[in-house]
């Protein structure tokens, strides 16, 4: 009973940090909801799964928001604005309501055809892949593409720890998550110096 | 010692050390050796069957235990090793020609042995996961760390991605399929998921425009390597799924959604091919069409589809590789690739205009060219099938032709009194050399094929049966 509360405290917790992700533009905050994504995403795949095995998916998940962070935090120059993204807080708050909706309306159908999974699960695994959808559909940006991939993975991770629970799968998984950090770093500092170099020779 | 040690981990543990050991103008070298070595170890040793060496009897284990799954390289995937290897190791080859951003030797040995595993992985739907692995290693290769990562890298990140989930979402919905064949419901939703990932994978229409744009904005010879490497695994990852799954075999609505799919990408990339003023972007619309070609010859209703398949598969590697070459050589000269900036080069750069041109017409299926039998094979078929597809494929190709020509031009229209001169280094031009003799030979000789291509359909047991 206090399980299955403390889930849905989980899931709302998802969707709190995934609007933020969408709504906020400081690069920290939106780290900071990564995280919290992954302790959220730890505690729905361990409903499944063996504590060792959500503990490292979380270990992975922060180090993955610890190499954005850092590599974020060393370039001295800041990225450009993405006039890609639609501006003002409407917006994105009217599409991850919309979202949310989605979520909660397939949540039960999800569940009559694949019985065991859990609404909680369910649930939160499709709040974040559609969040994760979101944000690839409305930046241009490299962070917020990056971003938007690993809340969308962290989502799938959630449902697919429910049906497959193989070791291999979820370091292969790890893995994924800790590559596309570390590709995100390494295209956040290729931006950087490349624009370096612009301005150098402008200069 | 087992089959996933010598073709997995020698090559990744060698990639890594290549990586951190040694200055870039060995590593071409010795990457290039090693993946020879890789191949003809292939060619020559069996696997699983007990060879006796002086009075010691050595055996080739097909598989390896790794976290409770196993790789298994049979003793039907020897051939296939061996062509990917020989393949690898012309590219490797020529990274010191292309003068490629360093790292591409060591990477590309990882990214090999990571799509090896993808096809030695069992269950094989864990594929999707390596494949996903070597995509993310192909960035560094495609963007250096000087130059502003384009949207192209980008779209192909974010595709690579997102088909992932669906392949492995779609292999646990196959397996309740394969429980209940009569849940049409469950049958649609598997299919659905499967060709979502396939499509993102395989970049299949409208899914395609990340290609023109990276090469277009990125090197042409990491370029040309992602569009031979990735494709040729995602086809055989395919493939597999075909030969694991009867009723996906069996299925006339799949047959004909794939032929759809395949007949589309080529007229289509053909016609964008025929209007492109951009070299790099022509190969990544040719690149499209093959890859078409190919999943238009998985969709046939016919036994011959593993060995058209394969038939198109092999000179591939050439094609891009001579092409890729070609490209990487004009574009150290005038750093773009556009028909403004390339114009009259076929004077200052003989060999390299010319690969280029040989390998367009291959793509097109220019008779006495590596790309001519392949195709014959496949529009024989594909006549008895379908004259409305075989038609668009000609299209298709026809627009490729158009692109060649028109590229051709382009070269040739220099300013009078401009003198012939060899632009090329003399290792630039003996790569490209034989490249180019390679796809005479194979054009003219096409049976030199065969040894390889009676062996090949033998990694599936039921597809093409």
């Amino acid at each position: 009973m206090i399980d299955n509360f403390l889930s849905w405290f989980v899931v709302l917790l998802i969707l709190i940090a995934s609007g933020i992700m969408l709504i906020n533009r400081d690069w920290r905050v939106q780290l900071g909801a990564l995280a919290l994504q992954y302790l959220a995403a730890f505690w729905l795949v361990t409903r499944h799964l063996p504590f060792a095995m959500g503990s490292a998916k979380l270990v992975t998940g922060w180090m993955v928001v610890a190499a954005l962070g850092m590599t974020r935090l060393s370039l001295t120059t800041d990225t450009e604005e993405d006039t890609f993204r639609p501006r003002g807080q409407w917006f994105p708050i009217v599409l991850i309501g919309i979202v949310a909706l989605v979520a909660f309306g397939a949540t039960p159908r999800i569940e009559a055809a694949t019985p065991g999974l859990g609404l909680p699960v369910i649930a939160g695994s499709l709040l974040l892949i559609g969040a994760g959808l979101i944000h690839l559909g409305i930046t241009a940006d490299i962070f917020r593409a990056i971003l938007g991939l690993l809340t969308m993975l962290i989502g799938f991770e959630i449902i697919y720890a429910a049906v497959e629970s193989s070791i291999l799968v979820a370091g292969f998984l790890a893995l994924t998550n800790l590559g596309l950090g570390l590709v995100g770093s390494y295209l956040l500092i290729a931006d950087a110096s490349s624009r370096t170099i612009v301005e150098d020779e402008l200069a | 010692m087992s089959a996933p040690v010598i073709w997995i981990l020698i090559p990744l543990l060698s990639g890594v050390f290549i990586l951190f050991g040694l200055r870039e103008r060995v590593s071409a070298i010795v990457g290039g050796t090693i993946a020879t070595v890789l191949a003809m170890t292939a060619l020559i040793l069996p696997i699983d069957t007990a060879l006796l060496v002086g009075s010691v009897s050595v055996k080739i284990s097909p598989a390896i235990q790794f976290f409770g799954r196993s790789f298994v390289l049979s003793a039907a995937d020897g051939t296939l090793l061996a062509v990917i290897y020989g393949l690898a190791a012309l590219w490797f080859f020529g990274t010191e020609a292309s003068g490629t951003a360093h790292r591409f030797v060591s990477l590309g040995l990882i990214i090999i042995s990571l799509l090896i595993a993808s096809i030695a992985v069992e269950p094989f739907l864990f594929a999707a996961l390596l494949i996903e692995m070597a995509a993310m290693l192909v960035i560094p290769l495609l963007v250096p760390l000087y130059q502003r990562p384009g949207r192209g890298v980008m779209r192909f990140l974010i595709y690579q991605t997102l088909a992932m989930p669906f392949i492995l979402f779609s292999g646990w919905m196959l397996a309740g399929v394969e429980a209940s064949p009569g849940d049409i419901s469950l049958t649609t939703q598997a299919g659905t998921m499967l060709g979502l990932g396939f499509a993102f994978l395989l970049a299949i229409f409208p899914l395609y425009n990340w290609i023109p744009m990276l090469t277009e904005e990125s090197s042409p010879y990491a370029a040309g390597f992602l569009l031979w490497a990735l494709p040729t695994f995602t086809i055989i990852f395919a493939m597999g799924f075909l030969d694991r799954y009867a009723w996906l075999r069996a299925s006339t609505q799949l047959s004909s959604a794939i032929q759809f799919a395949g007949v589309f990408m080529v007229a289509s990339a053909g016609i964008f091919a025929s209007v492109q003023k951009h070299i790099g972007r022509m190969m990544g619309y040719a690149a499209i069409a093959e890859s078409g070609l190919i999943i238009l010859a998985i969709g046939l209703r016919s036994t011959e589809v593993v060995n058209i398949t394969f038939l198109l598969l092999l000179p591939r590697g050439l094609e891009l590789a001579v092409w890729a070459l070609g490209l990487s050589i004009i574009k150290r000269e005038t750093y773009s690739l556009s028909f403004d900036d390339v114009q009259g080069l076929a004077r200052k750069f003989p060999f390299a205009t010319s690969g280029i041109i040989i390998a367009h017409l291959s793509m097109t299926g220019f008779p006495i060219l590596a790309g001519f039998p392949p195709r014959l094979a496949l529009w024989n078929e594909l006549a008895s099938q379908s004259l409305f597809a075989s038609f668009w494929v000609f299209v298709g190709l026809l627009g490729l032709l158009i692109g060649a020509i028109r590229t051709l031009s382009v070269f040739v229209m220099a300013e009078e009194n401009i003198a012939w001169n060899w632009g090329e280094s003399g290792i630039q031009a003996g790569m490209l050399g034989v490249g180019v003799i390679g796809l005479f030979i194979l054009g003219l000789f096409p049976q030199a094929m065969q040894p390889l291509l009676s062996r090949l359909p033998a990694i599936f047991e039921h597809l093409g049966q």
